[in-house]
């Protein structure tokens, strides 16, 4: 029942949400056919309407979103509107691959430098080590990806020639044996994957840190004390449980951000992921890229929403009698 | 090197890809991902080697875009124009004065009233699926551009053709209403498309738009998609089978990127920014191994000002604000001096190019003079120029993301200040500065620039029946005799007699000054030193690029057997 309920609420959500991008992307100034018309004095008005006709751009709005959702309804996208023309679902399955790795490879890594630390420094509350992370993870949190991934490249790159500075694969890929092909995605991997990781470990780490803090003032922390048992099993065994919680609920929300890929770095690295394909699609006004993948995206954070509801319940029997 | 052919075969589905770079990620290694050849790049002087002509090596090059379709006719990006270029060729070409020569035609007639163009074209030359090229296929190619349901933007010069026939296999006839001189070169690649590979297909679906079969120097062989393509040789060329047997074209979003990727190595061409022209190049790395190029870009920066508002009706006031602007001081700032100066709307040294014309050279006294005769004084002492109280005041817009436009109009600001010109600058996203403000004519003065077409027709812009909204006369500028020569440009073939025509326009222009015309920025290319038999021309280094090759002994990229 509760499932239920919870996946009509989402299918109605999803209806809304849908319709305000479709409105709002349809307000912004602009159209598609604007890269081939804007400027360029080959193209007459004449030949400016007769392509608008033929994309169905004269038509008003709500028709476009009527008929963009009969074709949605049927798990079709459409074409995409840049001259390419290719279908949007080809365009975003190409894309997906790299940056879900990306963005997997550095949820880990950022789980697992930010949790032991985030439970290192409560626990050792205002030592050396909690003041040196905290430095440490502000002035990740700070400091501009764009700025650490170019020092990174000229270091790593350019001066010391151990890796790739942009791109997923070297020329020669194909002509590599299966180990070195290993290689050759992993070391092009490192340097997008760390950087995109550093901005993350402020927050988890700092989440973990302040929910442990939190559990550890609790009255049971000091019963479970009282009992005799040791620090290790209190804060393993009774605390760490309950300061996960947050934690879980950071997990379910970071499911859409795993498609979304960032633009910034993507964009340096020269990485073919969805950031730049939907940062590409806005400046054209790729109507259809744009609805695809906020579509997919809306989908994936409902889902992400049910997940973390779902983990809550299981992690917690508080919430599942209420 | 071992090559696995199963593993060869094997695209990188999610799972691999997973499973191959978790591991040494974990491990957090430095490995050497470089297997590109010996890094012996800094004991060679490059620069200085020469070597006989020899077919081999690769060419890397350098893009911020990424083509999107790889028919000419379709495309509007120049990243796919880039590609496109090289593999298909046209019926004819610009040469690098700018005149028109044959390409896949050999010649053609132009009939005496100038009506009728007929193209013989050259026999022999096989699409590289070994099908011969005839007249057929472009005949088809004009069919299909101006066919209602093809997207492209060149429809227009072919919509004038009255009449297009295919007299034999190589015989080409189409004739025009009214004589229309820009349509020879608009017989350049556009209408060319193999017949036997598109008749009776959507062309807005099927998958030659992205595996295109040409006859040009190259050979499109793989595309992955955000990252590379690669093009190999054209074995059976028709003109000569091309020195360098690879050509990437890899697709690095990022200039700050690609220049360390250059520092590296791992790009041989790329275009600069006139700041790393200028301060980040001229090291001895760079000495020894690249070669750099400048040449006048065809494009120009202007101001232009509209003349639907009462400000810029007068002549003297527009001379006097071109006075009051120093335009090489905006070339020194904004493009480190790798600029000319723009005395009107074609690239200098180029046959329609008017060096004659009135200059404005800085001269702020001139520009007070000037303002006084129309009332305009500082009559309040102020420091601003006046007239019933009111003083001279206007906005500049342009568009969002342009930083050498944003700089310039700021010294322009500054200028026009000197003389008590209050000038305010408004910086809007270009979807809306387009929408919004340029075709609506809601705006005083506008910078912007124009790419410069090689046919110097420029009716379009001009002329002043090209003043709708949409349309590119945005300044609603008006000119009889304008009008007039613009209309005879068009209908005169003979080079020296539009020479005359565009040379008149010129003056005219630069005596009513309804744009000021500020720069012509330099191209900066730079290549790498093994790569010879680069010549610079007006028209750039890339024309001949069948032509560049690598000597024997400083090949770097092997093609593997």
């Amino acid at each position: 029942m509760f499932i239920l309920k919870k996946i009509s609420e989402m299918l109605v959500t999803l209806l809304g949400i849908t319709i305000l991008s479709f409105l709002i992307i349809h307000l912004a100034p602009g159209k598609p056919t604007d890269i081939l018309t804007d400027l360029n004095p080959k193209v007459t008005p004449e030949m400016r309407e007769r392509l608008e006709k033929m994309y169905g751009l004269d038509k008003p709005v709500l028709v476009q979103y009527g008929m963009w959702l009969k074709r949605v309804v049927k798990l079709d996208f459409g074409e995409s509107f840049s001259t390419d023309r290719r279908p949007v679902w080809d365009k975003i399955k190409e894309k997906i691959p790299i940056t879900l790795i990306i963005n997997i490879l550095s949820l880990v890594l950022i789980f697992v430098v930010a949790v032991p630390i985030g439970i290192y420094s409560a626990v050792k509350r205002y030592s050396y080590f909690d003041k040196a992370t905290t430095v440490f993870v502000f002035v990740g949190f700070a400091a501009p990806s764009f700025w650490i991934a170019l020092l990174l490249m000229i270091l790593f790159g350019v001066k010391l020639d151990l890796l790739p500075i942009s791109g997923i694969r070297s020329l020669d890929h194909n002509d590599l044996t299966y180990f070195g092909k290993l290689l050759d995605y992993s070391s092009h991997l490192i340097l997008p994957v760390f950087v995109s990781a550093i901005g993350g470990l402020a927050g988890i780490s700092r989440y973990m840190r302040s929910g442990m803090l939190e559990v550890i003032r609790q009255d049971y922390i000091t019963t479970a004390k009282a009992k005799g048992l040791t620090d290790k099993k209190v804060i393993y065994g009774h605390a760490l449980r309950n300061a996960l919680l947050p934690i879980i609920t950071i997990l379910g929300l970071s499911v859409p951000g795993l498609i979304g890929g960032s633009v910034i770095f993507e964009q340096i690295f020269g990485i073919p992921g969805m950031g730049r394909l939907f940062y590409q699609s806005v400046l054209g006004r790729d109507y259809s890229v744009v609805m695809g993948i906020l579509t997919i995206g809306a989908i994936l954070t409902l889902i992400g929403n049910l997940l973390a509801d779902l983990g809550y319940s299981l992690a917690d029997p508080r919430v599942r009698k209420t | 090197m071992i090559r696995d052919h199963k593993i060869k075969k094997m695209n990188y589905s999610l799972v691999t890809m997973i499973a191959l770079s978790l591991m040494p990620i974990m491990l957090l290694i430095g490995c050497d991902g470089k297997t590109s050849p010996a890094d012996s790049s800094s004991k060679v002087d490059y620069a200085s080697e020469t070597g006989a002509p020899a077919y081999g090596d690769a060419l890397i090059v350098g893009s911020i875009g990424e083509p999107s379709v790889l028919i000419p006719m379709l495309a509007g990006d120049s990243a796919s124009h880039d590609v496109a270029g090289l593999i298909f060729n046209g019926l004819v070409k610009y040469d690098t004065d700018l005149s028109i020569i044959g390409d896949l035609a050999e010649n053609w007639d132009i009939s005496p009233d100038g009506l009728t163009i007929t193209f013989y074209l050259r026999r022999g030359v096989k699409w590289t699926d070994s099908v011969e090229f005839t007249a057929h296929d472009v005949m088809f190619g004009y069919k299909t551009i101006i066919d209602d349901k093809t997207p492209t933007a060149y429809k227009e010069d072919f919509l004038q053709v009255e009449k297009a026939e295919v007299i034999d296999d190589h015989t080409f006839r189409v004739s025009y209403k009214k004589p229309f001189a820009p349509a020879l070169s608009s017989w350049g690649s556009m209408p060319v498309v193999p017949r036997h590979l598109l008749e009776g297909k959507d062309i807005t679906k099927v998958d030659y738009r992205r595996k295109p079969i040409g006859m040009g120097p190259y050979i499109l062989e793989k595309w992955d998609s955000g990252e590379k393509l690669e093009l190999r040789s054209n074995k059976d060329y028709f003109e000569d089978r091309p020195y360098i047997d690879r050509y990437i074209y890899r697709i690095i979003p990022d200039t700050a990127t690609m220049f360390l990727e250059l520092q590296a190595g791992s790009i041989d061409l790329m275009g600069l920014t006139p700041l790393q022209y200028s301060k980040q190049t001229n090291t001895d790395f760079f000495k020894k191994n690249y070669q750099k190029f400048k040449y006048p870009a065809s494009g120009y920066t202007y101001l232009g000002f509209n003349f639907k508002n009462d400000k810029f009706k007068s002549k003297k006031i527009r001379q006097a604000i071109a006075y009051a602007i120093d335009k090489q001081e905006i070339i020194d700032v904004v493009l480190f001096g790798l600029g000319s100066i723009a005395t009107g709307p074609y690239v200098p040294n180029t046959w329609p190019y008017n060096p004659d014309v009135e200059r404005y050279s800085y001269n702020p006294e001139m520009a007070r003079q000037l303002m006084a005769e129309e009332g305009w004084k500082d009559s309040d002492g102020d420091g601003w120029l006046d007239k019933n109280g009111e003083r001279f005041k206007f906005t500049i817009i342009t568009n969002l993301g342009n930083d050498s436009r944003k700089k310039t109009a700021e010294i322009i600001q500054w200028r026009l200040k000197k003389i008590g010109i209050d000038v305010e600058i408004r910086i809007i996203e270009w979807a809306t500065f387009i929408n919004e403000f340029i075709d609506k004519r809601r705006f005083e003065a506008c910078l912007l620039g124009w790419g410069i077409d090689r046919d110097p027709d420029q009716y379009i812009i001009w002329h002043s029946s090209k003043t709708k909204e949409k349309e590119f006369n945005f300044i609603s500028y008006s000119n009889k005799e304008v009008d007039d020569l613009l209309e005879k440009g068009r209908r005169k073939y003979r080079i020296e007699d539009r020479k005359k025509i565009y040379f008149k326009i010129q003056e005219i222009l630069a005596d009513e000054v309804p744009y000021v015309f500020l720069y012509v920025p330099d191209a900066l290319p730079i290549v790498h030193s093994r790569f010879k038999g680069i010549v610079p021309t007006p028209i750039g280094i890339s024309y001949n690029l069948h032509e560049w090759y690598v000597p024997a002994n400083l090949q770097k990229h092997k093609l593997l057997p």
